[in-house]
């Protein structure tokens, strides 16, 4: 089948990207333009390591397709990554020990900001209900838990180098 | 049908290393022209905090800050030989092998400062703060960077050091059988709170208490992670993961995490954790192994938590629904 451009918001830039129908956004990210934060565990849709944001929404770019995204607004890690030092979420994670092999990280920390921007003072329960989707096998999820908690006790948990 | 409450208590006795061939794990060290030690390594980092830890070791035993040590691992290419990152021997063993090495770099260290400072090379000292200084005189002192300038430039010196962790296989004895296959071993207790719906078979692990001795610990916090990531772990091995169908054909084999069930943010219980240092006598700094046991401890506690709970004795892993109904029918068809 034949090559097309989809052209998205990619972290608050326009972007244009020559992809071969059903590449999923996370080859289109990984491979097509170099956006290497964003991590797959399992390329099936079950482990969450994947997740970006579309829309504001966090979703599994291994098992989108992404035309999908066609004139959508995707963030990824490195869109809230800041020039200097670290986005909130990114500090709390290092500050509560929640990064360890730091493969589940990406995703976890793009569930995490969907979640904040929702809902700036989630319950432990809601967190955790947030996180649910993200599979974590070194951490034991509770510093993960522990971090968020932190941000959302701590500011709004919607600052440093957003771009939306 | 109702849901029920249980609680169950595991110990265990764990050994760090095991003694195949000696077991060995080997580290160099060397000086660069900027002050900094480089400890080469092929024992690798899976997240576990290993780099941290053993620069800790070896900035303590060179007696620098742990800014000055760069530790150089994962490349078993180029690197020394290590028997692998497993059995809970990784920082006992490459521990072990770095004051080793750290030992001999030192020595040449002090032999340059001591010719920079116009003393002898037993008057030295390092004061952790990046300079080596003059016992008694802290004023006459050389800074790592100085000094490293003048080990390579002036007096053609390589600032290095060699070290292995070597444990002699000693064989089994025949007569009796004795043998001695590990190092020193660490200890745990756990304590497990489930909850068990007669229904349904589910199970929820309401709290998880550890004590685990682990001889020294070189990072609290990264002690903190391993226990607290092995307890959920161990969670996911009583309850739920296998390698094996839970029928009986290998078609049914898991074949990724639709089928392999781990467990998530959720199925976390509350867990408190104390932990007790005894000094172990052949670890570096005192450290024992215990990383791989924190995935081990909960699994009996919690099954004998289940068991409590329902007056059963279910003894294998992992207690799945099926298992938990199949139980309490077995229990019922007795009585
Ligand atoms: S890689 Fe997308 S869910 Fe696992
Ligand atoms: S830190 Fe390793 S999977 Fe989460």
């Amino acid at each position: 089948m034949a090559s097309k451009i989809v052209t998205f918001t990619l972290n608050g830039r326009e972007t244009e990207v020559m992809v071969k129908p059903l590449t999923t956004l996370a080859k289109a990210l990984r491979e097509k333009l170099g956006f290497t934060a964003t991590k797959c565990g399992c390329y099936e849709g079950n482990c969450g390591s994947c997740t970006v944001i579309v829309n504001g929404e966090p979703v599994l770019s291994c098992i989108l397709p992404v035309e999908e995204v066609e004139g959508q607004n995707v963030l990824t890690l490195e869109g809230i990554t800041p020039a200097e030092g670290l986005h909130p979420l990114q500090q709390a994670f290092h500050e509560n020990f929640a990064i360890q092999c730091g493969f589940c990280s990406p995703g976890m920390l793009m569930v995490s900001k969907a979640l904040l921007d929702k809902n700036p003072h989630p319950t432990q329960a809601e967190v955790a209900e947030a996180i649910s989707g993200n599979l974590c096998r070194c951490t034991g999820y509770d510093p993960i838990i522990a971090a968020v908690l932190q941000v959302a006790a701590g500011s709004n948990g919607n600052q440093g180098g957003s771009h939306e | 049908m109702a849901k029920l409450k249980g609680t169950g208590i595991s110990s265990v006795n764990y050994p760090t290393g095991m003694n195949l061939g000696g077991d060995p794990t080997q580290a160099l060290i060397h000086m660069t022209t900027t002050g900094t030690f480089v400890i080469s390594l092929a024992s690798c980092d899976l997240g576990q905090g290993l780099k941290t830890v053993l620069a800790q070791i070896g900035a303590e035993t060179l007696g620098v800050p742990f800014e000055n040590v760069l530790i150089d691992t994962g490349d078993t290419d180029t690197g020394p030989h290590c028997m692998g990152t497993f059995a809970s021997r990784t920082t006992h063993r490459a521990g072990n092998a770095i004051i080793m090495a750290a030992q001999e770099a030192r020595k040449t260290m002090l032999e340059i400062a001591a010719d920079e400072l116009e003393a002898r090379p037993e008057d030295m000292e390092t004061d952790g703060q990046g300079f080596v200084r003059v016992k008694g005189s802290p004023d006459r002192k050389i800074h790592l960077v100085n000094l490293a300038l003048a080990g390579h430039f002036k007096y053609g010196k390589t600032v290095a050091g060699r070290g292995i962790f070597f444990k002699p296989n000693l064989g089994i004895d025949p007569e009796t059988g004795k043998m001695d296959p590990d190092s020193t071993e660490a200890h745990a207790c756990v304590m497990a709170e489930v909850e068990v719906d007669t229904e349904t078979g589910e199970v929820k692990v309401l709290k998880l208490q550890s004590v685990y001795e682990i001889g020294r610990q070189v990072n609290p916090k990264l002690v903190e992670g391993q226990i607290k990531g092995g307890s959920v772990m161990g969670l996911g091995h009583a309850l739920y993961e296998s390698t094996e169908p839970y029928y009986p054909s290998p078609e049914h084999r898991p074949g990724g995490f639709f089928e392999y069930i781990l467990p998530l943010a959720p199925d976390v219980p509350e867990m408190e954790i104390r932990v007790l240092e005894y000094p172990s006598a052949d670890g570096p700094y005192g450290v024992k192994g215990f990383g791989e046991m924190t995935a081990n401890a909960p699994i009996p506690a919690i099954v004998n938590a289940i068991n409590n709970a329902l007056g059963t004795e279910i003894s294998t892993h992992p207690v799945t629904p099926e298992i938990v109904l199949q139980a309490l029918d077995a229990k019922q068809s007795k009585s």
